[in-house]
């Protein structure tokens, strides 16, 4: 019994630092996109508050908690209420099965750093990864505004087509490393990155987290110069905050798996585990950042073109490449 | 313990779906069907196969309910176009079913907690199950994919159909 206690207050415990870093993290990555877009157009960003507009994201949290709460007439109400939760709720999930540092001796007991290895690590990230559109949805019709609704349906006929080309790109990389959970991936690139053994798999992924992330290049659902904001067109305060959040949460969780997949995770000279992967998620963070401020956006046609016709042919021919080399390797 | 929480989930389901198909609302009965299908996977994990549950998520509800979702946005049906029901059964049945499974997931892992962390020894994992399917049940897999495969081409062949005509009687 003291066990199952003392494993829930762990888990717990972990739940809880997870949530105040990840949080935190998005807050800042607002601040961080804001200064550095901000740069790349040569004004200076947020500076008026703290040193360098340090507090900028309290006084952008105090604004919105404060802010009217507006519900629009003839909107569906209780889904519009709850479909902003959906959308951050979900992006905190997938960050349940990521391993950011090797288990830790305590106490004479092997802490794993991470909340829960599952066997089907990866499956559970795919899974939840899907989930994460409802919120969107949901929140983009229940407005009933014109707007909304084309946001929304941009953003499934998007994150429905990315999934299939993110999935498949990923079929390798369980290929190599033999296993679905995300510890034993990291554990299989010990010696070189995934990134050097499926150079391929990795850029269908990135291209594939881009769109599955909204952000420009493909930011079609929330095109603020087509469709005023898309699918959160109707809404304020702390619930158009929490959808903000949720795509910076977004943000970080896929930077995780990129690095977890692809860049090695924990695994680098020198300095410890969790700086590491911390430094390999802020950079791939910084790529996004950077991408917003190079980009143009794409046309929708050319978006579902990519999808469809070069990334889903291109993963399939890959995965069929990998598993006949690793099968001839085999025998 | 398990028995019990296996027909509390089939009650849960069974509402589920009956919410489902006597809901006006096309977007309301596509989220009691995902509460349905929410509860299933939670029947799945109970029987053993936490890896049935899992694709449960994945497939119908990451996928094939957001297919339907999408229909029903092409549609264009404003919330209020269609007919509503009054006041609190609005909202009471969703979050009574919601509530329902949720506690049903939480009861699961109290009384087992080790399937927290490792998945329980009994269940079969996803390297049993992938020999399973592509070994002894291989034939099987491949007449249901050959299946699926003329159904997409069957589905395909009726939606190109379709524009072409409008396109002729258009031009006349």
């Amino acid at each position: 019994m003291s066990d199952l206690l003392l494993n829930l207050a762990l888990i717990l415990v972990k739940l809880g630092l997870i949530f105040a870093v990840i949080l935190s993290m998005a807050a800042y990555l607002v601040l961080a996109e804001r200064k550095i877009l901000g740069r790349m157009q040569l004004r200076h960003g947020p500076n008026r508050l703290g040193p360098f507009g340090l507090i900028q994201p309290v006084a952008d949290v105090i604004k919105l908690i404060t802010k009217e709460d507006f519900v629009p007439d003839q909107s569906d109400k209780w889904l519009f209420l709850f479909a902003p939760g959906l959308t951050a709720l979900t992006a905190l999930l997938s960050f349940v099965v990521v391993p950011f540092s090797p288990p830790l001796a305590i106490f004479g007991r092997e802490l794993p750093m991470v909340v829960c290895d599952l066997n089907i690590g990866l499956l559970y990230f795919l899974g939840i990864s899907s989930l994460g559109v409802y919120g969107v949805v949901i929140g983009g019709w229940a407005s009933n505004s014109k707007y909304s609704l084309l946001g929304a349906i941009r953003s499934l006929g998007q994150l429905l087509s990315y999934e299939l080309s993110m999935g498949l790109a990923l079929i390798p990389v369980v290929l190599t490393a033999k296993s679905f959970s995300l510890t034993d991936i990291v554990m299989s690139q010990a010696d070189w990155p995934n990134l050097v053994r499926h150079p391929l798999a990795f850029l269908i992924f990135l291209v594939s987290i881009a769109a599955e992330s909204k952000r420009t290049p493909f930011d079609m659902p929330e095109a603020e110069n087509e469709i005023v904001g898309g699918f959160h067109t109707e809404y304020s305060g702390m619930r158009f905050g929490l959808f903000f959040v949720g795509e910076y949460i977004n943000l970080v969780i896929l930077g995780s798996m990129l690095t977890v997949l692809f860049l090695g995770g924990w695994h680098g000279p020198l300095l410890p585990p969790i700086v590491w992967f911390s430094l390999k998620v802020l950079f791939v963070a910084f790529c996004f950042i950077w991408a917003r401020g190079t980009m143009p956006r794409l046309r929708y046609d050319q978006l579902m073109h990519l999808g469809w016709k070069v990334l889903i042919p291109l993963a399939l021919l890959n995965l069929l490449v990998t598993a006949a080399v690793l099968l001839a390797l085999k025998g | 313990m398990a028995s019990i929480l296996f027909y509390i989930l089939g009650f849960v389901m069974l509402a589920a779906t009956l919410l489902c198909v006597t809901c006006r609302n096309p977007v309301h009965a596509v989220i009691y069907l995902v509460k349905g299908f929410f509860a299933l996977a939670l029947m799945f994990y109970l029987l053993g196969a936490p890896l049935i549950a899992a694709w449960e998520v994945i497939v119908y509800v990451g996928a094939i309910m957001v297919l339907f979702l999408f229909i029903i946005m092409v549609l264009e049906l404003a919330p209020r176009e269609q007919p509503q029901e009054p006041g609190w059964q609005r909202w009471v049945p969703g979050l009574l079913l919601a509530a329902s499974i949720m506690i049903c997931t939480l009861l699961i892992i109290f009384q087992d907690p080790s399937a927290a962390s490792h998945g329980p020894n009994h269940f079969v994992g996803p390297r049993e199950f992938g020999e399973a399917l592509f070994g002894k049940y291989a034939l099987a897999v491949e007449v249901v994919s050959f299946q699926l495969l003329f159904a997409a081409v069957g589905a395909y062949y009726l939606g190109r159909y379709q524009p072409r005509r409008r396109n002729e009687e258009d031009q006349t």
